[in-house]
């Protein structure tokens, strides 16, 4: 057999696409800075030295928790055919029903309140997905209109609920009241003070790492998974071969709400200690579907990418102090999606080399 | 009775001004879908129209140029998921969810430059799309309060009417609106017809990010004076949503744009007055949209081909 040449590999390799079209991203951000006349140096470098001390790190893994969770509840959508785009919706309800949870029983202890908090999460997110894959299923309903009317419901209700007597702040805040600190997944104060970590750090990595390897397992060794995935990939057939195709949608959104819930909570009993009204909505569940696409929908990949998004996510917030605008990352980020959009384009990078070697060929002769 | 028809023309008449840029994004979107290529990159589309008319019209004190400016920046992005998803066959949601990043990235950081803000600066009343037939009307009288209210509106929401006769003319009574909507239906028929499927989905996702990059124009051209990052929030989805909702045919879509209106409107006109809250009554048009779908309309038929990339050799 041929030895396969550089070109090949690069051209067959997916996880090279990603890192081609990231340091693309990066190109492009600099060319903006570069046209903006702003040092790409200096830029660059607080970005980098902003997320590589301990502290820094720390940070960049508190950002990513409910980027990665949010993520694998869109990778987990991908895989099963649907488009969760209701996710973010699903963040925000999910968010609140842990908030909720923890400012109605505050006095619960720390290994009942949390669980606790979680699966209220989990039921209001899955409730949230349920009704939309039970609208699609019986009434035919385009999935994609009813998820965005309901990110829409999410938003609002949540603004309405932090308003309610009882749950409000009792200061002037638009916000609901702080989540009880039995109900917070702090480290420790003094062990962040003396490790020198973010004030925010919690452990909430830890949750983010285990639904990885729980997904990954449910996707690739359970039957369910397996059902899941055929749907995805063709559902005439999967419906041919036995497999109930409504009601593996209905799992699917489910499970897929359920996470995107979970990240809220996790979000919230992390680093967000309350919900505020919020004015606009706040995006976590479009980040979601960013980092499911950068992390090519593999659970692992997208835990990678989520600590990714999360790092420029936070290094973005300290450009202001270069004069650079944070927008850049969206810029980048944006980039770095266009180009995973037309890898393609990297696939046919052997066709150039196919082209040049002709030429080769020919001056030979 | 004098304050209910009061009340009428007002409401009336901010149904109509919120209509107007969830229409034009809304006929973009039809182009694009029922070519075949879904794009959820009308909300990015939008935000670099709102941006471009807005800052063309300042610096110009021409708000019809800026508007076209508006309507050209939407094209541009239109033509970068064009090249993506029609010349390449590129995944049509992961293309459309990088042009929701890269335009409010872009034209935030050119406001950036520009202003050194991320808001541009307000528009004066003369560098906005005029009103038409304002002080036409006698407003001394109630009818004449009304006809004022509802007719005095802004050119572009007369522009948008119009727009939707045409559309609805080109998709169902023109040689091209019969070979956009085949294309979305069966591509390959298409091609051993002799139509070429890329060109026609290539102009038709182009068209839809004009009318995007005009429905985003709109909003910070009439609705408000100025460009902010929170000027489009949403408006792209919802039009998308109205889209679905009418069935994915021009006149469809009026309706579905009217109703997202009209429930914009609302909130307005019952802002301050009614004890209600603000993020409850907020949340009716969605409520009664999904409510809708459930009790009269139900299936909403994509086009068959809608979604996958056409690639010719297949």
């Amino acid at each position: 057999m041929k030895k396969k040449s550089f070109l090949d590999i690069v051209s067959e390799n997916t996880f090279i696409h990603i890192l081609l079209s990231i340091i693309l991203g990066f190109l492009i951000g600099a060319i903006f800075l570069a046209v903006m006349g702003l040092s790409v140096g200096n830029a660059y470098g607080r970005l980098i030295n902003s997320v590589t001390s301990l502290k820094g790190f720390s940070y960049v893994v508190v950002y990513s928790v409910p980027y990665i969770v949010a993520g694998l509840s869109v990778a987990f959508s991908f895989k099963t055919g649907v488009f969760n785009i209701g996710a973010e919706g699903q963040f925000v309800v999910g968010a609140m029903g842990a908030a909720v949870t923890s400012i109605l029983l505050p006095d619960l202890p720390k290994p009942v309140l949390i669980p606790l908090c979680f699966a209220a999460a989990i039921v209001m997110g899955a409730l949230w997905g349920i009704i939309v894959a039970i609208l699609k299923t019986k009434r035919g309903i385009n999935e994609v209109l009813s998820m965005i009317m309901f990110n829409w419901i999410a938003f609002y209700l949540s603004n309405f609920i932090a308003g309610i007597p009882g749950i409000k702040n009792e200061g002037s805040a638009e916000a609901t009241k702080s989540i009880s600190a039995n109900a917070s997944m702090l480290l420790p104060k003094d062990f962040i003070k003396s490790a020198g970590l973010a004030p925010t750090a919690n452990w909430g990595i830890l949750v983010a790492i285990l639904i990885t390897a729980l997904i990954w397992i449910v996707i690739e060794k359970t039957t369910l998974g397996y059902e899941l995935k055929a749907v995805g990939s063709n559902k005439f057939a999967a419906e041919y071969g036995g497999i109930n195709v409504n009601r593996s949608i209905l799992t699917a959104l489910g499970i897929s709400g359920g996470m995107a819930g979970l990240a809220g909570a996790l979000y919230l009993m992390g680093m967000g200690n309350r919900i505020s009204v919020f004015s606009s909505q706040e995006g976590f569940g479009f980040a979601g579907i960013v980092v499911a696409l950068i992390g090519c929908s593999n659970p692992f990949g997208v835990f990678v990418a989520g600590l990714f998004y999360g790092a420029l996510m936070y290094g973005g917030s300290k450009l202001n102090l270069e004069g650079a605008p944070t927008q850049l990352i969206n810029v980048i980020v944006g980039t770095v999606v266009f180009f995973i959009a037309i890898s393609v384009i990297f696939r046919n990078l052997k066709y150039l080399k196919r082209k040049t070697g002709k030429g080769k060929e020919a001056m030979k002769a | 009775m004098t304050d209910f028809i009061n009340s009428l023309g007002i409401m009336l008449y901010a149904t109509l001004i919120y209509s107007t840029p969830l229409l034009f994004a809304g006929l973009g979107s039809c182009f694009s879908e029922v070519s075949g290529v879904v794009n959820i990159g009308i909300e990015g589309m939008m935000t670099a129209g709102a941006f471009t008319g807005t800052v063309v019209a300042y610096f110009t004190g021409m708000p019809w140029l800026g508007f076209l400016c508006g309507g050209l920046a939407g094209m541009l992005f239109g033509m970068l998921h064009a090249f993506a998803t029609v010349r390449l066959g590129a995944d049509q949601t992961i293309a459309g969810t990088a042009i929701n990043m890269l335009g409010p990235g872009i034209v935030i950081m050119i406001a950036k430059v520009l202003f050194n803000s991320t808001d541009t600066v307000p528009l004066s009343p003369t560098q906005k799309i005029p009103k038409l037939f304002s002080g036409v009307f006698d407003t001394s009288t109630v009818f004449g309060r009304f006809m004022d209210n509802v007719f005095a509106n802004y050119a572009s929401t007369y522009l948008v009417f119009i727009a939707v006769i045409i559309v609805w003319f080109v998709f169902y009574k023109s040689r091209f609106g019969l070979r956009l909507r085949a294309c979305g239906e069966h591509p390959q028929a298409c091609e051993t017809l002799g139509i070429n499927v890329l060109r026609t989905r290539f102009i038709c996702v182009c068209l839809s990010g004009f009318l995007a990059g005009l429905g985003g124009a709109c909003v910070t051209m009439t609705i408000s004076t100025q460009f902010r990052p929170i000027s489009i929030v949403g408006q792209g989805f919802i039009a998308i949503a109205a889209v679905i909702f009418g069935k994915f045919r021009p006149h469809g879509a009026l309706l579905g744009c009217l109703l997202f209106g009209f429930c914009s409107g609302l909130k307005v006109v019952l802002g301050g007055s009614s004890g209600v809250s603000m993020h409850l009554i907020s949340m009716i048009p969605y409520v009664i949209t999904v409510l809708v779908l459930v009790l009269f309309v139900g299936k909403s038929r994509v086009p068959a081909a809608n979604g996958k990339p056409y690639i010719k050799s297949k």
